[in-house]
């Protein structure tokens, strides 16, 4: 009951974040000279015409209060607005973008945690082996490098020589799984591991460490000393406990994962949101920014809700506070 | 009570504590923290010290002596009572209305390791009163910071060196030089030779005396040790769970103890004669110290007290002069030990933990 | 003669010995650091970086290939691609367009190294101070702070950049100060844990109780017990720093063409994966070689600070006072 509550908490306070966010892109965006705003919206290639087509259409001449209140009525509505460049509403274009970007989450995000936290407890388990030492560096490396660089690296090591030798499961570029879960896949593995090599870094890092510490406190000698087996003792009673502090950096790196995510599908050519943005940003498509910012913010408070409530289920003490 | 009573001509009296209470709240976790209870550290205590004297204070971990030393140095604001300094009132003063009484009241700390900030010299720490006060710069302050070192028996050459560079002995010693920079009138030692070795203890000691005549100081002495405080102290005031138990001239408290209490603690004391410590009985209270945030009623020593009767449990014992003790040795227990009675016999008529046992 | 006497006589004596001069932790740090190879390797290699990048136009001077200068005839195959390192005097190559790849490269490093260095300072300064007055003052100060902090941590820095990039359009005071907004952030909060920590140390309260204002307690009591791990941060920021600049032209959204960066550089040679290896692999190479050597110089000067046994001794101390 106390978790529903905590639910409840959670959300309320993830509302009032996405609406400040709103509100500051739309003071950021609309809060200038109408000239310009109106310019800017109509694209590149405006004609005087078309401009004060857009004025008149947006009502960009009216008091900002009123096109704030338009803007907040229309977002209740689901309505982001309207794309001059394609001609099409905003959220049409971002729901047709959306499915890249979810596959790539998704997948990027359980390769991460899990290489992340399985190499992290290996290495914790054997301290200073062969095998931690291998992944301190490779850890180092992976630390040291963008995201991007991973990801150019990959396709001219990877996907030239491979494409070029006749070996054609590794694609650029998207297909749905409903196109076939072979082909969707190997569309997406270097994507994933890219995405998924520099957080995976982090992770390993930080659980290693985790499980460190964790492992050295008495009760796990305790443990030991029931005589309960080695993989018990490890995963019931050290994992556990090594795991809250991961979790509290998932919800921090959240935020990051979407750089991450945008840069990908620019390697990639992915067609998703992120790339979708990064394109507005060229042909100065302001709405679509606009509605890439509040996606962004809806993605980052509903991932950190998850994150929480997961934390609340590993550790009973956060659900009272 | 207060202390008016025992008033010795003010003009001796430097500090004066009435009625000091201090509590400190616990919060319950969380966003909103609601007042869920009170940590009773000091409660309702007062005491003397007289000019170019040294009060001890004595108790277990939990006594509240460390409370009350920052109440008086008014480095912790006090929630009921007051101090009073010189005859001035200086209880909740605002930081800037302290600062010149700061020079008067200065502080030595128990652990001399974390005392004494690892990443300046030496002689700026010495330094350091002289800075914040603005009575003396540069090569002045230097000349004066050398001859303090100098005054406590550490090397001025010194004067550039860390203090990890030192011994635990030597870092008090810093400690001591730097309370003592602008010549104040009181000196608060809070456990000072209690982490270090007791060879060393001696010669700290020593050396406190030693300053005490040379400048007139008046020292509040905290230990939890009885045979350091009997070494240094003029009068002694016992402290048990934010309570005074018994006060008075050294010669009286620890010549004929009156409250239980003291009398136990007293037993526990190494002897230095064999034999009187072989003939003589010891005391050992059972059960822990209680938790400040739930005190006993009444007297708050009643549930680990050989000598404990139902209006102990029901009735705080005030503070007073016992048949046939100095006008200035008080005790608050409503069954004080009898010259000649031995504890080791008595009978406690309350049911409560922990009784105390007999060795 | 009383004790205390005694010692003093003893204090005489040991000191004909030649006086030793205390040691400040700078220079036990350094002496530490000396001895590690790879921090001074790291340390080499950034110092070659730092002397090329001021050197740039030096070598312009000998190639006689300006940064920004194509050469479609020399530095172009006959289908417009880059040409190979060792080509008509083109060191490392071309790029796309027929520019010389090493002085580009160059360049893009003179961009690197400032953003990197700029955005380091402004974040230490400002998250020092903010993560110092937190963790003093505590309480209402400490939440208010906290809050920003957090917020300015969990913010995806490229919606941010994207954000600024339209309204203001891409630059490099756009990128300087998006990423600074999130370098403050997370110095802030490292520096506050530190304070909270170091504020319960009895030297703070003998401060307290020689009349010391919180000023001077933070400036002069706490801070030189933050400038150790201030400088661990701040080392290992700089590649931080680096790979967001250079993440951030990538897309586009900050140093604009033809101003050299490796982002774009590297963006650009996406296009020519297949016929010209060296456009994308020179300049990885010249990222990963100087965001490596921060982060390995990053480790050692903490090791230098804290060595190993201390870390274990120091481990194994919580681990007791927790119980």
């Amino acid at each position: 009951m106390a978790l529903l509550g905590f639910l409840i908490r959670r959300i309320l306070t993830g509302i009032v974040v996405v609406w400040l966010v709103s509100t500051g892109a739309f003071f950021l965006f609309f809060a200038r000279p109408v000239d310009t705003v109106a310019r800017q919206l109509a694209g590149r290639a405006a004609t005087p015409q078309v401009i004060s087509e857009v004025i008149r259409n947006l009502g960009l001449n009216q008091p900002i209060m009123v096109q704030y209140w338009h803007f907040i009525d229309g977002l209740l509505h689901g309505d982001l607005g309207f794309s001059y460049y394609s001609q099409e509403p905003v959220d049409t274009i971002l729901k047709q973008d959306l499915p890249p970007t979810i596959s790539l989450v998704v997948g990027g995000l359980i390769l991460w945690l899990v290489v992340g936290l399985s190499v992290g407890i290996i290495s914790a388990t054997r301290a200073r082996s062969l095998f931690d030492r291998f992944s301190s560096v490779a850890v180092l490396v992976g630390l040291s490098m963008p995201v991007f660089v991973i990801g150019e690296l990959l396709v001219l090591v990877v996907f030239v020589p491979l494409n070029q030798h006749g070996f054609h499961w590794i694609q650029t570029g998207y297909s749905g799984p409903s196109q076939g879960l072979g082909t969707w896949s190997g569309h997406l593995i270097l994507p994933w591991i890219t995405l998924a090599a520099v957080q995976a870094a982090v992770y390993t890092r930080l659980s290693r460490g985790q499980l460190l510490d964790t492992l050295g406190e008495d009760y796990i000698r305790t443990a030991r000393a029931k005589g309960l087996s080695e993989r018990r003792v490890i995963f019931r009673h050290g994992v556990r406990a090594a795991l809250t502090p991961v979790v509290s950096q998932l919800g921090v790196d959240v935020g990051q994962l979407l750089g991450g995510v945008i840069v990908v599908e620019e390697v990639f050519g992915l067609g998703g949101v992120g790339e979708a943005s990064v394109q507005a940003i060229d042909t100065d498509n302001l709405p679509v920014i606009i509605g890439f910012v509040i996606i962004a913010a809806v993605f980052v408070v509903v991932a950190n809700i998850i994150v929480d409530l997961v934390y609340a289920l590993l550790d009973p003490r956060v659900r009272i506070a | 009570m207060s202390t008016a009573d025992l008033d010795p001509d003010p003009d001796d009296v430097l500090v004066r504590v009435d009625n000091l209470v201090k509590y400190f709240p616990v919060r319950s976790a969380g966003l909103i923290r609601r007042t869920v209870g009170q940590v009773q550290a000091v409660d309702d205590v007062s005491l003397i010290i007289p000019r170019g004297k040294t009060l001890g204070l004595v108790g277990e971990t939990g006594s509240g002596k460390s409370t009350l030393a920052r109440c008086v140095a008014g480095l912790i604001p006090v929630t009921s009572g007051r101090v009073t300094f010189n005859g001035r009132d200086i209880t909740n003063l605002s930081r800037r209305a302290m600062r010149p009484v700061r020079r008067e009241i200065q502080m030595i700390f128990q652990d001399p390791y974390s005392s004494l900030n690892p990443r300046r010299r030496v002689g700026a720490i010495i330094g350091d009163p002289f800075t914040i006060h603005k009575t003396a710069t540069g090569a002045e302050r230097k000349r004066q910071v050398q001859e303090l070192m100098e005054r406590v028996g550490l090397n001025p050459e010194h004067y550039n060196r860390f203090p990890a560079e030192f011994s635990g002995g030597q870092r008090q010693r810093i400690g001591v030089a730097r309370a003592l920079a602008l010549r104040p009138q009181l000196i608060i030692c809070d456990e000072p030779v209690s982490a270090l070795d007791v060879s060393i203890q001696a010669q700290v000691l020593n050396l406190l005396t030693d300053l005490q005549r040379d400048y007139s100081l008046s020292y509040l002495f905290i230990a939890h040790d009885l045979e350091v405080v009997r070494h240094v102290s003029d009068s002694v005031a016992v402290m048990y769970l934010g309570r005074i138990g018994e006060s008075g001239p050294e010669g009286a408290v620890y010549g004929s103890p009156r409250h239980p209490y003291t009398v136990a603690l007293l037993s526990a004391a190494p002897a230095a004669d064999p034999d009187a410590a072989a003939s003589r009985q010891r005391i050992i209270l059972t059960g822990d110290v209680p938790s400040p945030i739930d005190p006993p009623s009444g007297c708050r020593f009643h549930p680990r007290c050989p000598k404990a009767q139902p209006l102990c449990a029901e009735q705080e014992p005030p503070l007073e002069v016992k048949a046939g003790d100095v006008p200035t040795h008080l005790t608050a227990c409503h069954f004080p030990v009898e010259a000649g009675e031995s504890l080791a016999t008595a009978t406690a008529a309350t049911p409560a933990p922990g009784r105390s046992e007999v060795s | 003669m009383s004790l205390t006497g005694l010692e003093v006589v003893a204090d005489e004596v040991a000191s004909d010995a030649p006086v030793v001069e205390g040691r400040s932790q700078w220079q036990l740090t350094w002496r530490r650091l000396r001895h590690d190879k790879v921090a001074m390797a790291s340390l080499i290699v950034i110092g070659v970086i730092i002397v090329l990048a001021i050197a740039a136009p030096l070598f312009v001077a000998i190639t006689h290939h300006p940064p920004n200068t194509a050469y479609p005839n020399t530095g172009e195959t006959a289908a417009g691609n880059p040409v190979p390192p060792g080509t008509a005097g083109f060191w490392l190559g071309t790029d796309g367009t027929g520019r010389d790849l090493f002085i580009r490269i160059l360049y893009g490093a003179r961009i690197s190294l400032f953003v990197g260095f700029v955005t380091t300072a402004i974040g230490t300064l400002a998250g020092v101070a903010v993560g110092l007055i937190a963790g003093y003052f505590g309480g209402i100060v400490d939440q208010v702070l906290g809050r920003f902090t957090d917020a300015a941590l969990a913010f995806p820095y490229v919606v941010l950049a994207l954000a600024l990039a339209v309204v203001l359009g891409p630059s490099l005071p756009v990128i300087i100060g998006v990423i600074s907004f999130f370098s403050w952030a997370a110095i802030a909060r490292i520096v506050r844990g530190q304070t909270l920590s170091i504020k319960e140390k009895e030297y703070i309260e003998a401060a307290r109780s020689l009349g010391a204002g919180p000023f001077r307690i933070m400036f002069i009591d706490i801070l030189p017990n933050l400038l150790a791990p201030v400088l661990v941060l701040a080392t290992l920021y700089i590649p931080t720093a680096v790979v967001f600049e250079a993440t951030l032209s990538y897309l586009g959204l900050g140093i604009q063409p033809p101003t050299a960066s490796w982002g774009d550089i590297l963006a650009d040679a996406q296009n020519f994966y297949q016929v010209a290896w060296w456009y994308v692999v020179f300049p990885a190479v010249a990222l990963l070689i100087t965001t490596l050597a921060f982060n390995l110089l990053g480790d050692g000067i903490r090791d230098a600070m804290d060595p190993r046994t201390e870390r274990v001794l120091a481990a194994r101390r919580r681990r007791r006072e927790r119980r």
